[in-house]
């Protein structure tokens, strides 16, 4: 799921005769149905609807004085900052998230082609205890459909069971859980990881130096993630804690398991985030309503917000960064996988700056905005690159055509946030676009590319 | 084989591209997302193609070895029309957001211009195109082996890498002939670029003669060179400006105005 930040309070009841307003002054927009334009139109309107919403305290308070019709002129000279604005932070928010999404496949490929104790079957996870060993297509097609089955049952159970601690307050079962979870993430895998890779390379280690680092290496993790650390090494250790969650998923889920289980997830993403009644969708409505963050863990947030010179003294604007870096996302208990996952799904549509005042034009300026998107979509995101990566008969190919699939993906999504201005979920289209380039690249493109390239042939 | 030789193809054939888009890409995001949306129009295209050619392949006789040949040779054109196909859907495209972009900006310019868009997707178009043409050969290239083990040419690596050079430099120019040609509704231009690119996937026919094959390539991405310079608004003249490293006098007037009359639609 992937929101804007968005540091106002509730916007529901300003909003509504904003909008009336706001769409009366924007400019028309041709088409809905061109990428690039609609890309920066939507984020036009996205950060018009974020700066109003966020500068109507002083709005409100000017409106005191001033005459209705001046209202509407203040608007228009607002809306030219914002879509000013929205030009320089629209293409950056989409590549915000290009970088850290391309680099957790760089990590997730370059491990499965390197490391072969990834792509070597060792057994399966128990939600899938199916086997696909089975002779005949049809019996195997069955046990892939079963074992999704569990594997999304398990996720909504998971998924509702948290979104009911949420409701009724049981903050510190949460946090336990996440911790619980972050420490066999950062420790366990990466003791794992380390040592095959290790293997891989011959490299001998003794033990001590092993414990040194793995221990350095988890205790520094824990810290970035769950309390405060400088942004760009929580965001390096999200990375790498959903490359190495991804890396378990394409170890242990069988074939056409996986394929299933992805196509499936992201109907199940798309349902649980924009469905009235979905868990994801009652979550982000309820910390709404709490004027909180979701969840100190799960996210990847691409900024940290500040501002400068608040009314309020320091201790808030800290205090919110500190938040900010806490939005760091964790996730993958292998066990409570689902919840994990579908937790990281959503994300923040508000930042922890809620209970600022005033702010002045000036210091909404400086902030840095950005984008937030859900560690279980970069999970997802690398686990279908990885798996064309393990499985696509050593070619390349296949690889690159998903990995630009889902960026398109992601782009395409980003717009859609841009023109709906709401939680999105993040997988469905990147997910679709991903299948779709895997299965026609593998079996269409690459035998055309393969047949080219022996009499070397270009095109 | 090894390392050497994987290192020096890959910079024979990306290197050029990987300076390009380092230098002028990589910074503004704008550009960004115009080479990655480049690079899926022309995967929408080969797929297309791929499709076209699968289809005859299993609607044929797979024995028949010339008959293949044929069809190969019938796919790849296939595929050039196609590309060309698509980087015309693209133009549009990236004309329409060019309006867009236009529309909402305060200045009524847009942050980048029809011209940078045809270079970053004639860019992308071909470095997708060359990393689809020569990554297995590259990801090949390390493992043991021996290259024309059976008699074919051990220059394998090398020209692959010359040719994907050639391929990724091409497809840059023609893509700013492309969109100008587009723009000022010269369509001899079109014609002749589309010619060009089914010339050269059709020189590639003559490998293993190289001297037959690579050579034309390389005068023809040299002409294609100065064709696009040329359009893209180049000459003689400001080459030489550009070397002298003189600086030029900002004749331009700095408008700086406090009151600002409030936008009106």
């Amino acid at each position: 799921m992937i929101t804007f930040m968005n540091n106002s309070d509730s916007e529901e009841e300003p909003c509504n005769e904003r909008t009336s307003l706001m769409s009366a002054e924007s400019p028309p927009v041709p088409s809905y149905q061109d990428g690039l334009q609609t890309a920066e139109a939507g984020e036009a309107q996205a950060h018009r609807k974020r700066r109003t919403g966020s500068s109507r305290s002083p709005n409100n308070i000017a409106d005191g004085d001033m005459s209705d019709s001046g209202v509407p002129v203040r608007e228009s000279a607002l809306e030219n900052e914002e879509e000013e604005l929205t030009l320089k932070y629209g293409a950056k928010h989409v590549i915000m998230l290009f970088v850290p999404v391309t680099l957790c496949m760089i990590v997730v490929v370059a491990t499965i082609k390197s490391v072969r104790f990834y792509t070597e079957k060792n057994g399966q996870l128990i939600y899938t205890p199916f086997s696909e060993d089975t002779p005949s297509v049809g019996q195997r097609l069955l046990n892939s459909v079963l074992n999704t089955i569990i594997m999304i049952s398990v996720i909504v159970v998971m998924t509702v069971f948290l979104v009911v601690l949420y409701k009724y307050r049981c903050y510190k079962f949460i946090h336990g859980w996440l911790i619980l979870s972050s420490l066999m993430l950062l420790f366990l895998f990466t003791y794992i990881y380390l040592g095959e890779v290790l293997k891989t390379y011959n490299v001998a280690m003794d033990y001590p130096t092993l414990f040194l680092v793995i221990w350095n290496f988890g205790a520094v993790g824990m810290i970035c993630i769950h309390w405060k650390g400088p942004l760009q090494l929580q965001q390096a250790y999200l990375i790498m804690i959903s490359a190495l969650m991804a890396l378990v998923f394409i170890k242990y889920l069988p074939e056409w398991s996986a394929w299933v289980i992805l196509g499936a997830i992201s109907i199940y993403d798309l349902m649980a985030v924009l469905c009235p009644k979905g868990p994801l969708r009652m979550l982000v409505e309820t910390a709404q309503e709490r004027n909180e963050p979701i969840f100190p863990a799960l996210i990847y947030s691409s900024a940290m917000m500040w501002t400068v010179g608040m009314a309020k003294p320091d201790t808030a604007a800290r205090g919110g960064a500190s938040q900010q870096t806490w939005d760091a996302a964790e996730d993958g208990r292998e066990n409570h996988r689902s919840p994990l996952h579908a937790d990281s799904q959503m994300s923040e549509t508000r930042s922890p700056g809620p209970t600022r005042p005033i702010t002045s034009f000036e210091e909404l300026e400086e902030e840095e905005r950005g984008v937030k998107l859900g560690l279980g979509d970069f999970i997802f995101y690398s686990v279908l690159v990885g798996k064309a990566a393990a499985t696509a008969s050593g070619d390349w190919n296949t690889t690159l055509a998903c990995f630009v699939a889902i960026l398109i993906g992601l782009c395409l999504t980003l717009l859609l946030l841009a023109v709906f201005k709401k939680a999105l979920p993040a997988l469905p289209i990147s997910i679709t676009f991903g299948l779709v380039f895997y299965f026609s690249t593998d079996n269409l493109v690459r035998p055309f590319m393969d047949t080219l390239a022996s009499h070397q042939l270009y095109i | 084989m090894g390392a050497a030789v994987f290192f020096g193809c890959a910079g024979i054939a990306f290197g050029p591209a990987l300076a390009l888009v380092l230098l002028t890409v990589a910074a503004e995001p704008l550009r960004v997302i115009v080479l990655v949306a480049g690079a899926f129009f022309w995967l929408v295209s080969l797929l297309l193609a791929s499709l076209i050619w699968f289809v005859s392949v299993h609607l044929s006789d797979r024995e028949d070895a010339k008959l293949q040949y044929g069809l190969l040779v019938f796919g790849a054109a296939v595929s050039v029309l196609l590309q060309e196909a698509f980087r015309f859907a693209y133009f549009k495209l990236l004309k329409k957001a060019d309006e867009g972009l236009a529309t909402i900006s305060e200045d009524g310019r847009s942050p980048i211009s029809l011209r940078q868009m045809a270079y970053v997707s004639g860019l992308s178009f071909g470095i997708i195109s060359g990393v689809f043409s020569v990554i297995n050969i590259l990801a090949d290239s390390i493992g043991p082996g021996i290259v024309g083990i059976h008699g074919d040419s051990p220059y394998y690596f090398i020209t692959s890498a010359f040719l994907t050079m050639a391929l990724v430099l091409l497809h840059t120019f023609w893509g700013v002939i492309f969109f100008d040609a587009c723009e000022k509704r010269r369509y001899w231009c079109l014609g002749l670029v589309v010619a060009s690119h089914l010339l050269t996937s059709g020189l590639t026919f003559l490998n293993p003669r190289y001297e037959a094959s690579l050579v034309p390539i390389f005068i023809i991405t040299l002409c294609t060179g100065l064709w696009a310079f040329v359009t893209a608004g180049g000459s003689f003249h400001n080459v030489l400006k550009c070397l002298s490293c003189k600086q030029e006098d900002d004749s331009r007037v700095m408008m700086y105005s406090a009151l600002q009359v409030p936008f009106e639609d």
